[in-house]
């Protein structure tokens, strides 16, 4: 069964920062698998491809678990923080 | 610029965090907590259940008064041979009892005890950075708000970008976490004490090994609500075509889990990095001005039929607490002044249990899975006190 990850995000309560990304992806980043590996990676889906392969990243519904930092920080993550306080995700139940 | 001085600043409102400063407030030390969510809490999540022995010693019989779900009466383990069940060891075993929580539940309440024993939390405040003189953290940064402390506890979690500014550790290797993903389904309680053939306030530990190519998965039932998710090494990402999210899907719609969901609606959906490189992970633990606890500090234990960590970070902030409470008493808080608190961690249960993970495995393994695993594991962890 195919998985709607925005759906689920959608249940989520989020603060938006509508202005500032706090992770600065590198979306000319040339290698193709190191972009795959974080697409696949994160939880949130928030790293997606089109059908000509550009690269697109959405940090808003950022679940701040880290996961791409760890995977790509330096390659296709070129920096990541924390959303500034109070903004990002607002876990209700945890 | 506005400049306040405090006994002890502690970042990072979780378990870890707000054990130390219920602690350190009850001593009677001006201790303030900043926390980058709403409140404490809103950051966090687990699988999860939390072994009670350690927040014993913090709150006597909390378990009475605090915002739990079910207690653990039944475990299950399942592997490539099958599905194990067994019921907890509970009370019988020194580290056997737990209960799954919530954690935007559980330490919203826990915040609540700190403040009530005066402790100032500030929420909605992201430390950006500490402030150091001489090599000597002396306070922290957020924003242009500048607060001093005469010593500084990193309780900032896993990625603790703080921790490591300080140079106390490396970029996290990607074989050093795994990455979890979880549904938090609501169902209501009649019918998960059903499914799940327990009674009102007992509650069920699932953990599966191998659940996909490359991930585990786990399942704890709440009050009115299950808890359902995967773990993958983060490396691992590399060895699979699957995407994480794919993971959980498939884990929730596989033949043993899918008719215990039916019928529930998803409630919320979270990630989370979680340390499992083990012993070795351990950053340094303390400097001058400076103690690190909790998951800043790595310390969390896989044992495969069971993960703990928030034990682990509850006994870290309390043995961080005394040694601030101590070192306030000499007047000394330099590295040396807080050296007692890495010596106090080797003498309690968690450096055993970061040490001891493998030898203890053996010993359970060989034993069988007729009883509570958790039983096998604390004995050879005391007789063996690797360390």
């Amino acid at each position: 069964m195919a998985v709607n990850v925005a759906d689920k995000l959608g249940v989520n309560k989020f603060h938006t920062d509508e202005h500032n990304s706090h992770i600065e992806v590198d979306k000319e980043y040339p290698d193709r698998s190191e972009i795959d590996k974080v697409v696949r990676a994160c939880p949130a889906g928030l790293y997606s491809l089109d059908e000509n392969g550009t690269l697109f990243f959405d940090y808003l519904g950022c679940l701040e678990c880290g996961t791409c930092k760890v995977l790509s920080e330096g390659k296709v993550v070129k920096s990541w923080n924390y959303p500034s306080g109070t903004l990002g995700i607002e876990y209700r139940k945890g | 610029m506005s400049e306040e001085r405090f006994d002890c600043i502690i970042v990072g409102g979780g378990l870890a965090g707000l054990t130390a400063a219920y602690l350190l407030a009850g001593e009677g030390l001006e201790t303030l907590l900043v926390e980058k969510g709403n409140y404490s809490g809103a950051k966090n999540m687990t699988g999860g259940r939390l072994y009670c022995h350690s927040f014993e010693k913090v709150i006597p019989g909390f378990a009475r008064n605090a915002e739990l779900e079910r207690r653990i009466v039944k475990e299950r383990l399942t592997t490539a041979e099958g599905t194990m069940e067994y019921a907890s060891a509970g009370v019988s075993a020194p580290e056997g009892e737990s209960y799954t929580v919530l954690r935007g539940v559980f330490d919203k309440w826990l915040a609540g005890q700190a403040e009530e024993n005066g402790a100032m939390l500030v929420c909605g405040v992201r430390v950006d950075d500490l402030i150091s003189r001489d090599g000597k953290v002396c306070g922290v940064v957020a924003g242009d708000e500048e607060m001093e402390a005469d010593v500084v506890i990193l309780a900032d979690g896993v990625n603790s970008l703080l921790a490591q500014k300080l140079g106390f550790k490396p970029p996290i290797g990607q074989s050093q976490v795994t990455v979890g993903a979880k549904e938090l389904i609501g169902l209501s309680e009649d019918v998960i004490n059903q499914r799940f053939n327990v009674g009102s306030d007992e509650g069920v530990a699932w953990m599966f090994s191998g659940c996909g190519d490359v991930c585990d998965g786990f399942l704890y039932t709440n009050k009115d609500s299950v808890s359902v998710g995967v773990t993958m090494m983060v490396e691992d990402i590399r060895n699979t075509e699957n995407s994480v999210p794919q993971m959980l899907e498939d884990f929730k719609n596989s033949a043993e889990i899918a008719p215990l969901l039916k019928g529930g609606k998803l409630i919320e959906y979270s990630a989370h990095l979680i340390p499992e490189g083990g012993y070795d992970m351990i950053p340094k633990l303390y400097g001058d001005g400076v103690l690190v606890i909790g998951d800043a500090a790595a310390l969390c234990a896989n044992l495969g039929f069971t993960l703990r960590g928030m034990d682990l970070a509850v006994e870290s902030g309390r043995l961080a607490a005394q040694t601030v409470v101590a070192a306030k008493e000499n007047g000394d808080f330099s590295a040396d002044g807080l050296s007692g608190y890495q010596a106090a961690l080797e003498d309690s249960f968690v450096m055993p249990c970061m040490k001891g993970t493998e030898a203890c495995l053996a010993a359970v393994k060989a034993g069988g899975f007729k009883d509570d695993p958790i039983v096998t594991f604390s004995k050879v962890m005391r007789e063996t006190q690797i360390g």
